[in-house]
């Protein structure tokens, strides 16, 4: 059925479809999930598979660790994207984290953590004239 | 002492704003919060218009982090493009703080007010950054910091109106995806080059040529940064963003954080990638370019029915990001500088529209057309202000607007396109319609009974003025700005020229400069 040209292509481009499957899951739960909190673990989903994509371009087979040993003929994988992704990793942290405390914030002023509720909400509230007036808000 | 200062200038430019932040939030008085944040800000705008200066002969400023020279280390590379692009971000940045300090204090409580300063700073620090690095992964570093604290000030409108949340929720969840859109662009780019310093990059891209890895880079960098800037159909966080943040922050996110994702754009394409990639003019002919002429017409029809003045003015926003790609999408020399000075321009009128409108809201408590009837009559300064920045984008003589159009129009005439030439005419005409919907309400209709609307306080209208003049000024005489666009523009297309050794600043040179004395 298939040569074996295909399976060693799909083979050993292994990380990459990884990549690609995780970044599309991702992104479907972003775009598809109407609650919140979903949304934001699509979010992190589709970072994380970025994260793999520089981790996998980092490792060279047969390589170690990046630490510095007497054997000068050491192959070992490159740093720079570890330290790069430790970087990203921070920030996608920062992310979620607001990205939670506005959930919260929401939920407190919304009574409600779905977004076609919040969008009902937000209709009501674009239709009455003076929406600032009536609604005193908890934050 | 003073010299050794000097030659630090473009991190000091970073790093000033990055203390004073936490700072303002650990002493948590809002005074003092707000003197600090002042300081820093204007500290920051000496340090840009310094820089301005010593790069507008068209030098380069190569400042090693630490000493170590690039391509390992990291490198602020400033050049007159960016050099300009500090300029514009600092000089808004120190101009809305006087303007905040009255205007936030009706629109969230008085114990938040340091951390909004704090907010406000790492915005601002990260906008620099962004500006001022010569390091992909830095730029998304700093365009992180940045988007981050912008997420914050969006939210901080939540007092006065409870959408803002959602405004910031919303704009989070696209603005991490164009992040992480731009950061897949940079590792493929890192993968087929083994470097970040955007210098040296474009020298190991033009050896790679063009290869499906590349593209796909260009490509994903392009809509990620399409996403942080609102092209277009990627805009859809924008008009909530702008609408329910507070006053202060919209007039200063409209100025300055879609400028320098534009910036950003700009930089990869034209120093980065340099259009040695047939799918890069491409794509800039048959997707931005199309794009931007229809955000030109459906941004301004969509502005038209608005009913509320700040989201009136964040559609137009979008229509104006339309004629800044429109300008870059000519892919001349004359097309980008017209870019670049619409960018400058734009900034100048939208910071003071928005201005403007943070004085009705502080006054009126709200910014729909409905509750201004009249306002011409109580609050004539203010609408007046608003009516020149109006102008301005209508694009009449004697505005800046003008004077964008028209290099608009003569690039788009100089690559024998009459066709753009005309859209760009015919878009305008749409402006002279929103705009004009501002005017007739605030001067012809007749005031409420019962509604006490005082002129705004003056701290709050001398920024607004002092934008207002400043798009005037730029009106009549457009040497300053058009010199420095071009000059700009040229840097863009020439910043790979290695063949003049860049100057030379890192504190190695100084600490070796200063052993030989």
């Amino acid at each position: 059925m298939w040569d074996e040209m295909t399976v060693e292509f799909f083979v050993s481009h292994y990380n990459y479809w990884m990549t690609v499957i995780l970044m599309m899951i991702g992104l479907y739960v972003v775009v598809s999930r109407g609650n919140l909190v979903k949304k934001i673990v699509g979010l992190n989903l589709f970072q994380t598979s970025v994260f793999m994509l520089y981790i996998s371009m980092a490792k060279i087979l047969g390589g170690t660790a990046p630490i510095l040993t007497d054997n000068p003929n050491e192959v070992y994988s490159n740093p720079l994207p570890h330290v790069l992704i430790l970087t990203a990793i921070v920030v996608g942290v920062a992310t979620t984290a607001l990205g939670l405390a506005l959930i919260i914030r929401i939920r407190e002023s919304f009574d409600t953590i779905e977004e076609d509720e919040i969008f009902d909400i937000e209709q009501q509230m674009a239709n009455t004239s003076h929406p600032h007036a009536e609604t005193p808000n908890k934050c | 002492m003073l010299s050794s200062l000097s030659a630090h200038l473009p991190v000091l430019q970073v790093v000033v704003l990055l203390i004073a932040a936490p700072l303002c939030a650990l002493f948590g008085n809002r005074h003092l919060a707000w003197t600090i944040a002042f300081i820093a800000a204007s500290a920051a705008f000496v340090i840009s218009t310094l820089l301005l200066g010593s790069v507008l002969d068209g030098s380069v400023i190569s400042y090693h982090l630490g000493g170590w020279a690039p391509p390992w280390g990291i490198e602020y590379r400033i050049d007159a493009a960016n050099a300009f692009i500090l300029f514009i971000v600092s000089l808004i940045g120190v101009l809305v703080l006087p303007y905040a300090r009255q205007s936030i204090e009706r629109e969230f409580e008085a114990s938040t007010h340091s951390y909004f300063y704090t907010c406000y700073l790492l915005c601002l620090t990260g906008l620099l950054g962004v500006a001022a690095t010569g390091d992909a992964f830095n730029v998304f570093v700093f365009l992180e910091i940045s988007s981050l604290a912008t997420y914050a000030l969006v939210a901080f409108g939540a007092k006065r109106d409870k959408r803002a949340l959602t405004a910031a929720y919303n704009y989070l969840i696209m603005g991490t995806i164009g992040a992480t859109f731009f950061v897949i662009g940079i590792g493929f780019l890192y993968m087929v080059t083994g470097t970040l310093n955007m210098a040296d990059l474009a020298v190991r891209l033009a050896e790679v040529g063009d290869t499906r890895v590349t593209r796909v880079a260009f490509v994903f960098i392009l809509v990620g940064m399409g996403l942080k800037l609102a092209m277009f159909p990627l805009h859809l966080w924008l008009p909530n963003a702008y609408s329910y943040a507070p006053s202060a922050i919209t007039a200063f996110l409209a100025a300055t954080a879609t400028k320098v994702a534009l910036y950003v754009l700009l930089r990869f394409t034209f120093t980065v990638f340099q259009f040695d990639f047939p799918v890069q003019e491409l794509t800039f002919e048959y997707v931005v370019m199309p794009l931007a002429v229809v955000a030109m017409f459906a941004a301004s029809i969509a502005a038209v029915f608005q009913q509320d003045v700040k989201r009136l003015l964040a559609y137009s926003s979008v229509a104006q990001v339309g004629y800044m790609l429109l300008g870059v999408a000519l892919l001349t020399e004359a097309g980008l500088t017209a870019g670049i000075i619409h960018l400058f321009n734009h900034a100048v009128t939208k910071g003071a529209l928005f201005l403007a409108v943070g004085c009705f809201v502080y006054q009126v408590g709200s910014s729909r057309l409905g509750d201004l009837k009249g306002i011409g009559k109580t609050m004539p300064w203010t609408t007046a202000a608003l009516t020149a920045g109006g102008l301005s984008l209508i694009g009449v003589p004697l505005t800046v607007g003008f004077i964008s159009k028209w290099y608009l129009i003569q690039a788009s005439l100089e690559t024998g396109s009459l066709l753009i030439a005309g859209l760009i005419v015919a878009s305008s005409l749409i402006a002279v319609i929103y705009v004009w919907r501002i005017v007739e309400v605030a001067y012809l209709e007749p005031a409420p009974e019962g509604r006490e609307a005082k002129e705004a306080p003056l701290s709050m209208l001398l920024p607004t003025y002092a934008l207002v003049v400043a798009s005037l000024y730029f009106g009549i005489n457009s040497e300053l700005t058009s010199s420095a666009a071009s000059q700009a523009a040229n840097a863009l297309y020439s910043a790979t020229d290695f063949a003049a050794p860049p100057m030379l600043l890192s504190p190695a040179d100084l600490r070796s400069e200063g052993a030989s004395q």
